[in-house]
């Protein structure tokens, strides 16, 4: 369990993470999910004492992590795959982390195994590694001590699809084994396909958290008609609000109501569904708007 | 944007929670022992070891092609192989601290042993080993040149070099590596270090030589404050009472003050 209490870090004076407090379950994998620059690594480097919290707390089973004496058996951390010498080969990466943290020898090896990564691949150097091959290295060294709790972040950056799959098969099977996931990501696909519990983080605030389903659930219904004026009217008449989308309308009502409503006043529907994360969506892509390069692509 | 949070109404736990277990604690034997094996574990690190034998046998090589018969002994090659020792070690030093900086390892490293100045200490021991090993292997090198060079040049084998000698040489190597590990703990960069570090030994004295030349009040208190100038002095003099303490004022001001600092900001320093 992961228990993050209004946690807050400025630099300056920029506030990178502004007041955040959520927890994460165990048996649940919980997503972290924010647009790049949000604070979620600043956050998760704060849960391991890289970087000084300004003031809050974050504690891992009641615990701060500084006060761990062998956080490797606790906490697996993978903080960014990059960030290993290139003069090290894969295997002595993972040899260095099962000494450090006094582990039988033979882990090594189950830990190439379970991540597939073979023994030529483990005796390559690092530099020779593609950032899918790093991320795998990289999640072997966070399993290492055989923890309880897992810290990822961006772990899937670089994974091909089927790599995604198989993450989300292992840290599905980790929490299911009782274990504690939270793993962070700046994109929304990934974190719906992996993630039971979703907790989104922007500008350094939480915007939004709760489990995967009350989110998406949360989203109204997407109603498509040739007619939308005539529907919209209808809705308004019936006391619905709705906004006006691409070639349908957006309404918080669910598709039940909306169907009758529609029924009623006659008009023919070309689709008709829950907004399954539509709002998630819409919210995530204001957030990242602010910071979007390309202008309003969103 | 107003916050929408959605409270979790029931939790489908799908798990109970894991037992804590009994986790061993890291003991310092085992941190010195892995920072060892960091040192030399990459090809930069393995060639830097190497490099310290292959240079100890060039600089025998050309201690005997090169030096007048008469000045063939022990201290020759003693201060021949001196000479590649006294660029290396510091350089090792220096890189097992910044690599955790440069290369970002220490993002893993200070994961695993979140207090930090464990890790430290154990690079200072690793690196107290790693020179007082290497006059070992050095001095056996140039024993080897010893009797070699007398006996290719026809001179009795001569052993100028007293155990009381060869312990202050290897103090004064150990003091220069020691400077190249403040250095990189100060300023945890390789590229910074190493400059620095090349100032220190090779500018620096030149312009405190200067200093001392054109302002009297300097040439008297230089002895005191003067490092290079103190360790200097463990090569080849007589030690006495006062130039080892002379060596403890500028080493406090050279290396215990610099160090300290760093070792703060160590503590402090966010790890990106």
């Amino acid at each position: 369990m992961i228990t993050v209490e209004s946690l807050t870090r400025k630099y300056g004076g920029f506030t990178a993470v502004d007041d955040v407090t959520f927890t994460a379950r165990p048996g649940r994998v919980t997503g972290f999910l924010g647009p790049n620059g949000a604070g979620k690594s600043t956050t998760m480097r704060i849960m391991v004492g890289l970087t000084p919290a300004t003031s809050g707390s974050a504690l891992i089973d009641g615990a701060r992590f500084v006060d761990l004496t062998n956080p490797g058996h606790e906490v697996g951390v993978l903080l960014d795959a990059s960030a290993q010498h290139a003069g090290r080969t894969g295997r002595e990466i993972l040899t260095i982390a099962q000494r450090t943290m006094g582990l039988p020898k033979g882990r090594v090896d189950e830990m190439l195994d379970l991540v597939s990564l073979t023994p030529q691949e483990a005796g390559r150097r690092v530099r020779n590694y593609s950032l899918g091959m790093r991320q795998r290295l990289g999640i072997a060294a966070a399993l290492i001590g055989d923890p309880r709790v897992l810290i990822l972040d961006e772990p899937a950056n670089g994974l091909d699809p089927a790599g995604i799959r198989w993450m989300r098969d292992l840290l599905r099977d980790f929490a299911q084994r009782g274990g504690t996931v939270l793993l962070s990501s700046h994109l929304l696909h990934e974190i719906e396909v992996i993630a039971d519990d979703i907790v989104v983080i922007g500008h350094g605030r939480i915007v939004a958290q709760g489990t995967k389903a009350e989110l998406l659930a949360g989203a109204g219904t997407l109603v498509r008609t040739p007619d939308a004026e005539v529907l919209g009217r209808a809705l308004a008449a019936a006391g619905v609000s709705c906004s006006a989308v691409d070639g349908g309308l957006r309404t918080d009502a669910t598709p039940d109501l909306v169907g009758r409503v529609a029924l009623g006043a006659g008009v023919p529907l070309t689709e008709l569904r829950s907004g399954d994360g539509a709002g998630l969506e819409d919210m995530f892509l204001e957030l990242t708007s602010d910071t979007q390069r390309e202008g309003a692509a969103a | 944007m107003t916050a929408t949070t959605v409270q979790p109404t029931t939790l489908p736990t799908t798990a109970t929670a894991r037992e804590r277990k009994v986790v061993p604690p890291i003991g310092m034997g085992r941190i010195v022992g892995v920072e060892l094996r960091k040192m030399f574990d990459t090809r930069a690190g393995f060639w830097m070891l190497m490099s310290i034998a292959i240079l100890s046998v060039l600089a025998t090589g050309a201690a005997i092609l090169f030096a007048p018969d008469a000045d063939i002994d022990f201290e020759l090659f003693g201060s021949a192989i001196g000479v590649p020792m006294s660029v290396i070690l510091p350089m090792i030093a220096i890189l097992s601290v910044t690599g955790e900086y440069t290369q970002r390892t220490g993002l893993t490293t200070y994961t695993m042993i979140p207090r930090r100045g464990r890790t430290i200490a154990a690079k200072g021991i690793a690196a107290v080993l790693v020179g007082v090993v290497s006059m070992f292997v050095a001095l056996g090198i140039g024993a080897l040149g010893n009797i070699l060079g007398s006996a290719i040049v026809g001179v009795p084998t001569d052993w100028n070099i007293s155990v009381t000698e060869f312990s202050q040489i290897v103090l004064a190597q150990v003091l220069g590596m020691t400077i190249g590990f403040m250095l990189g703990v100060l300023l945890r960069s390789s590229a910074a270090a190493i400059v620095t570090y090349f100032v220190y030994s090779l500018v620096l004295p030149g312009l405190l030589m200067l200093l001392a030349g054109l302002q009297s009040w300097f040439a008297d208190i230089q002895p005191w404050v003067d490092f290079n100038m103190a360790t200097s002095r463990l090569f080849d003099q007589t030690m006495t009472g006062e130039y080892w303490a002379q060596l403890g004022t500028s080493g406090l001001i050279w290396l215990v003050a610099p160090l300290a600092v760093g070792l703060a900001l160590v503590m402090r320093s966010e790890v990106k």
